[in-house]
């Protein structure tokens, strides 16, 4: 039987404070949400989140990506692929992408353990990653966040099994996007909670428990979407589920992160699961998925890895709403971000390895590594003898360092320095620190970034952040 | 090849430069022509398409090559050729004319060097958005990084660099051609904006238009021109790797700095630059860039620039004057026409020609031009004999 092997969750750094939305001064510990900042969007977050679920198990075995998005930014182009390029996976990969529906991630992890039991793939890393934007001044952008939940789905060292699932697909048009449209709309809330939301998710939360024959006390934890705090909590009641039950949704702390928003919550669930625990998931979005799966002792032997919780405990708050604004490109500028040739996508192509997947080579010669990828070795001047290596799950350590005060960012100065990894040096910049944060040799990891959006396109490349503590492993 | 084999050869018998800055109202042809004639006039030449047989020339944001100089000029029939070689374009510019005439193949060439970066309509670099690596792509961020290293290693600070903007500014009110003529202080450039940490407004050069020009000739027909035509000792380039991904850079030298002062000095058969150097123009694309030469250049021991800078060896009345005429920051930085303009002012300090901010008595004066990332180092040395 199918089940998840490991997960990994990304939430952005940034929180917004609601009160900042409404034009008031930011209570400490008040509401907020996480919001991907100007060098984040839903492929740099899945990067983040897939990289996380992949830490401490091998990427060759990896034989599918299924990449869960709204906010995916190009129209046509997968994004699959692209993130199979920066998380370093071979070329015999299944690569789709779920789309168009909140339901998407759900959907994903369904056909993900139906591939796997029916032999089609033996190792699908699913990545649900949304940041949907709401409007400025909507109840949308109060109430959406930002973020990305992935799991990897095979047979063996299965931490959770997936027991069972159901679906029902129902048309409605509650909330959606047409072609051209930046924020998503939607019709009148009661009407979507009524008659979307609500009977859709009782339809398929009933279904899979009729199916068991179960009874909804027989879980332990219910990972459920919800488009706002207070349809969730009534939804909840009417499935009888008790507060201990139902899992935190982080209102207030990241909001609702569209599609990825339940399986974060089912990341939450399994960081803190015990063997032998039921967990039960439900999704929605033109009808409504609900999933089984059941915790086994594979669990207590999974390393510890950054989950949600830490990566709500990471924050750093938006001064104020101009800030997310300029971040967010919602404001007026003199030139379109997009102005520009961006890169050649012939350079896209031949650099993929080095851009994308930020991998260098090591000299078969002298054992020097080296970036970018070059015919004669820097050390030791042998031709064309070198191994490519993967340098962005490696740690750095910064070299020398400037503040530049020109390049655009919404919060200048950018930090740029010289990066040494495994003895290759590296020009990039640093995020998630502030000037009173470098110092000489202190020790960075690396984060994929959109770079710039210049020639109409979203630009990729590797960027450096300080190095965090080892995963906490709380509950585990 | 023996390392003197280019030294005495070649003499310059003419230099001409126009002012630099902002010149709204002037095409490069206009300002080419300015400092050729004004260096054909030097040269006594009356028919420069009679006398000049070759033509290398220098620029970095030109759009037409060699043809703009040759068209401006009307210079026809004969080679002209265009160097390009970042910030060391003028010195490697003129390094081509040196070797053309040691190689016996001309009698007399023409050097031109300019640039006309404000027809582009910023008044800094542009943020080029082409690439994914490397960015904010700067030269502020390239050359800044060895300030943190640096600070840390010496104990040097913001203020020593601060010292040497406000020299320079000095010098340059000084210079007739310059384009900057006012003094500032201390508190100026440590309270300006920031440009890159630790480079404020005042720490980086001024990039103007401008061209600067050099007529050259065999040293034994050089008095034929004038009776005090100035001996090239010396010219070299090194190119360097690329400091932003070389392994085990230290961030307290720029490399190709030693290996160009290195060949330099052993083409000129200089063995102590400190007491053998009589005036410099060094590269002072940024404050920082200027200390660093101090050392990399051997005018002091490294680590040591910063007592220098307080003592006034490198100020005009100082042991050993550095950028005279105001250098990169106050003169102007046309990139291809600042190491020919170096030439200029380091051949009118050996002649006795440079009015108020003359250095008494120098033998021997040293250009020094950086360029690329810093990926090239250009060197030449003149002598008065």
């Amino acid at each position: 039987m199918a089940g998840i092997s490991s997960y990994g969750a990304y939430v952005p750094p940034h929180r917004l404070s609601l009160d900042a939305l409404s034009g008031r001064a930011p209570r400490d510990g008040g509401p907020e949400k996480a919001v991907a900042w100007n060098d984040e969007d839903s492929v740099t977050m899945a990067v983040a989140a897939g990289a996380s679920c992949l830490a401490g198990f091998s990427r060759e075995r990896v034989d599918a990506v299924y990449f869960a998005s709204t906010s995916y930014p190009f129209r046509e182009k997968q994004g699959a692929a692209l993130i199979a390029r920066a998380l370093d996976l071979g070329r015999e990969l299944q690569a789709t992408d779920y789309s168009n529906s909140l339901r998407a991630g759900t959907t994903a992890l369904r056909a993900a353990a139906d591939a796997i039991d029916a032999g089609s793939a033996t190792c699908v890393l699913v990545i649900a990653s949304d940041c949907r934007m709401g409007a400025p001044g909507s109840g949308l952008e109060r109430n959406s966040g930002d973020g990305a939940a992935a799991f990897l789905v095979s047979k063996d060292s299965a931490i959770a099994t997936m027991e069972a699932s159901r679906s029902v697909t129902d048309e409605i048009v509650d909330v959606w996007r047409s072609e051209g449209d930046d924020f998503v709309h939607s019709w009148e809330d009661r009407f979507v909670v009524q008659e979307g939301y609500a009977p859709r998710m009782a339809e398929a939360v009933d279904g899979l428990l009729a199916d068991g024959d179960d009874s909804v006390s027989d879980y332990d934890k219910v990972a459920l979407y919800g488009p706002d705090h207070r349809s969730r909590a009534d939804v909840a009641r009417t499935l009888g589920l008790s507060e201990g039950q139902l899992t935190d949704a982080f209102f207030g702390r990241l909001g609702n992160a569209g599609v990825a928003f339940a399986p974060l919550q089912l990341v939450a669930a399994l960081e803190n699961a015990r063997p032998g625990e039921r967990i039960l998931v439900a999704n929605y979005g033109d009808g409504a998925d609900a999933l089984a799966l059941k915790v086994t002792d594979g669990i207590e032997q999974l390393p510890a890895r950054r989950g949600v919780e830490w990566h709500l405990e990471r924050r750093q708050p938006v001064a104020d709403y101009a800030q997310y604004l300029k971040a967010r490109d919602l404001g007026t500028s003199e030139w379109e971000a997009q102005a520009g040739p961006g890169l050649s996508a012939t350079v896209h192509f031949r650099e993929r390895d080095s851009n994308l997947a930020f991998c260098g080579q090591r000299c078969r010669s002298c054992g020097a590594v080296q970036f970018p990828v070059q015919r004669v070795c820097e050390s030791c001047f042998a031709r064309d003898d070198f191994d490519v290596t993967r340098l962005s799950d490696r740690s750095g350590k910064l070299v020398t360092w400037t503040f530049d005060y020109f390049f655009p960012t919404p919060t200048p100065p950018t930090v740029a320095g010289i990066v040494d990894v495994e003895g290759a040096r590296v020009h990039m910049q640093l995020v998630n620190c502030v000037p009173d944060d470098v110092s000489l040799g202190m020790p960075l990891e690396f984060e994929f970034r959109c770079i710039h959006r210049a020639g109409g396109r979203p630009n990729y490349y590797w960027k450096a952040t300080p190095a965090a503590e080892p995963a906490t492993s709380e509950g585990r | 090849m023996g390392k003197d084999a280019l030294r005495d050869k070649v003499s310059i018998v003419g230099v001409g430069c126009c002012p630099f800055g902002e010149n709204w109202d002037q095409s490069p042809s206009d300002m080419i022509v300015d400092a050729a004639y004004e260096a054909y006039a030097d040269a006594g030449i009356d028919e420069p398409q009679k006398r000049i047989e070759a033509v290398f020339t220098g620029s970095l944001y030109t759009t037409q090559g060699p043809h703009e100089c040759a068209d401006a000029l009307k210079l026809f029939e004969r080679p002209v050729s265009m160097v390009s070689n970042y910030c060391a374009t003028g010195t490697d510019a003129f390094r081509y004319g040196v070797m053309s005439i040691a190689s016996g193949l001309y009698d007399t060439v023409l050097v031109v060097g300019y640039d006309k970066p404000k027809d582009r309509g910023v008044s800094g670099p542009t943020v080029m958005m082409d690439s994914v690596r490397d960015l904010p792509k700067t030269p502020a961020g390239w050359f800044s990084l060895c300030a943190a290293t640096y600070f840390d290693r010496y104990g040097a600070g913001r203020e020593d660099l601060a010292r040497i903007a406000v020299k320079n500014h000095h010098n340059g009110t000084l210079a007739p051609r310059s384009w900057l003529k006012r003094e500032i202080t201390v508190d100026d450039v440590l309270s300006a904006r920031m440009i890159s940490w630790p480079f404020g407004l005042y720490d980086c050069a001024a990039q103007t238009d401008g061209a600067a020009a050099v007529v050259l000739s065999r040293t034994d027909l050089a008095r034929g021109f004038r009776d005090d035509p100035v001996l090239v000792k010396a010219v070299t380039i090194s190119s360097g790797p690329n400091p932003q991904k070389d392994p085990g850079n230290d961030f307290l030298s720029w490399k190709p700095n030693g290996w160009a002062a290195a060949d330099a000095y052993a083409q000129a058969g200089i063995s102590d630059p400190r007491s053998e150097i009589g005036v410099a123009q060094v590269h002072d694309c940024f404050s920082l860039t200027e200390l660093l030469a101090y050392e990399d250049l051997g005018f002091c021991d490294k680590g040591s620039a910063k007592e220098h800078i307080a003592d006034g060896k490198f100020e005009l009345g100082g042991d050993l004057p550095v950028n005279t005429d105001g250098g990169l920051k106050a003169f102007g930085h046309p990139t291809g026409a600042t190491g020919v303009r170096m030439i200029y002012e380091n051949t009118l300090q050996l002649q006795g020609r440079a009015e108020k901010r003359q250095v008494k008595n120098p033998r021997l004066a040293l250009s020094h031009n950086l360029g690329g990332h810093p990926t090239a180092c250009g060197i030449a040395i003149l002598g008065r004999d």
